[in-house]
């Protein structure tokens, strides 16, 4: 029964009248649906988004971020987590809550330019993002290639479920870290892989709005087409 | 004055450029032309040659302008030396800051800013060549550049001038109607909300005259729309149907 309706719109559309509940991207006037940016508007039985293709990051709780160290002042470290917002990560969640500031040193565990894999912790728009490295696959990133997305283009690269980028895992055998800030880092033991995934990764952005991306993908990773079908035509 | 009138119209309604009385100067629009822009958009509107840059949201500098509890816009008018035929005095004049702050006004409404608190959205506009007409060109212009930024706005803003040229009301007026034509009135609107956030009149309308101009530009204000949706939809989707 998940009839979806897709649309391009941009500002001031009006999507759909009705009794619906507004999400991302979209804004309710009177009864009218109104989209808010440019990109794709899905109708859901109850409620109407749209997803963008274009504009910044916008932190969000439990998003898995990554941030370059940009500063640091005695209890915490400042990170820029390409966005308006400036990422904020206390010593204390680094060091433990035995922390103090005239015995440990901050920049022994993470300098300024370092990039970490980091999960946003809070965030309410009326400060800063606080972010955590307490969780498993986090903390500082030792290598790798940094490539960097347009944000709105991340859920694409991941795909529905995850097809996405299982496809290009699988195909380069490369470890992708996506942070939803649309930066991604890629590591590869093999140089070739490293090459083909970096190169299918700034496909997708370019090419995001394109139907049957999965297909293109695929054609340019040379992986043939029988191959795990059953996790993208899902 | 008789000697002015022959010159900017004939007696079947033909204006001095070879337009109708309905009929707006060529337009074109051009997204995303600036690489280090968050958004951007480059307008032909006649001989109007327009740049719009938009940067942001970004942190706010210098920092006591920054607004707690939303964003704020900041809109910069300039027209280039060369835009003119005289040289113009690249620092920003009287009238220049008029139309920064008009151009900020009008686009304001449209603009969600609640989203962004303690934040900046910066709109620069560069006329590169003017001819009348020049603030709506701008205004169009940097809508588009906000929607390429993907700031999050209730509707687009379309402007359009309307104005009296000897003793007729005329769309789109260019520069010598302005400089000669006995009122200049400047629209814009959010075309699918209806509602206006700019309306400027340079010289004198009857009511009745007003009426009438306050039509025409409206009417000139929603095909300038159409311009405008078809250059974002060519940039994002290729024209291609959904």
């Amino acid at each position: 029964m998940m009839d979806v309706k897709r649309r391009y719109v941009i500002p001031g559309d009006v999507i759909a009248t009705g009794p619906l509940r507004p999400e991302q991207n979209v804004y309710q006037d009177g009864d009218r649906m109104i989209s808010t940016c440019v990109g794709i508007s899905e109708i859901f039985e109850n409620s109407v988004k749209v997803i963008p293709l274009t504009g910044g990051y916008m932190p969000k709780t439990n998003d898995l971020v990554i941030g370059k160290v940009i500063g640091t002042s005695p209890l915490s470290w400042e990170f820029d987590i390409n966005s308006c917002f400036v990422g904020f990560l206390p010593a204390q969640d680094v060091f433990g809550r035995d922390y103090s500031p005239t015995k440990d040193e901050l920049k022994q565990r993470l300098d300024i330019g370092d990039l970490v894999a980091t999960r946003i912790a809070n965030f309410d728009r009326s400060r800063d993002p606080l972010l955590t490295v307490q969780d498993r696959d986090l903390g500082k990133i030792e290598s790798g290639e940094l490539v960097t997305i347009s944000p709105s283009k991340v859920p694409r690269l991941i795909g529905k479920r995850g097809s996405m980028i299982q496809t290009i895992e699988m195909a380069t055998k490369a470890i992708i870290t996506i942070g939803q800030n649309g930066w991604i880092v890629i590591s590869c033991e093999d140089s070739e892989g490293l090459l083909k995934a970096v190169e299918a990764v700034k496909m997708i952005d370019a090419l995001a709005h394109t139907p049957n991306l999965t297909e293109r993908v695929k054609s340019m990773l040379g992986v043939s087409d029988g191959e795990n079908n059953d996790t993208i035509n899902d | 004055m008789v000697k002015i009138m022959t010159q900017l119209m004939t007696e079947d309604g033909i204006r001095c450029d070879g337009r109708r009385l309905d009929e707006l100067r060529n337009i074109s629009i051009k997204v995303g032309v600036l690489k280090n822009a968050d958004g951007s958009a480059y307008i032909e509107f006649g001989k109007n040659k327009i740049l719009a840059g938009v940067f942001g949201p970004r942190d706010v500098h210098p920092k006591h302008m920054a607004n707690p509890d939303s964003g704020i816009l900041r809109c910069r008018y300039h027209m280039s030396p060369f835009s003119v035929t005289e040289r113009k005095n690249p620092a920003p004049s009287r009238r220049e800051i008029e139309i920064s702050k008009v151009i900020k006004e009008a686009l304001q409404p449209a603009v969600i800013l609640k989203d962004y608190p303690r934040t900046v959205i910066d709109v620069f506009i560069e006329v590169l060549q003017a001819d009348g007409g020049s603030r709506c060109a701008a205004l169009d212009a940097a809508a588009v550049a906000l929607a390429d930024a993907g700031i999050p706005m209730r509707d687009l803003v379309s402007a359009c001038a309307a104005g009296k040229v000897a003793d007729r009301i005329v769309l789109d007026v260019n520069n010598e109607e302005d400089q000669e034509g006995q009122a200049d009135m400047p629209v814009a609107l959010m075309p699918n909300m209806g509602k206006i956030t700019l309306l400027q009149l340079d010289g004198m309308l009857k009511p009745e005259e007003f009426k009438t101009c306050m039509q025409t530009a409206l009417v000139g204000c929603k095909r300038v729309y159409e311009v405008q949706r078809k250059a974002l939809m060519e940039k994002y989707f290729q024209n291609g149907e959904q």
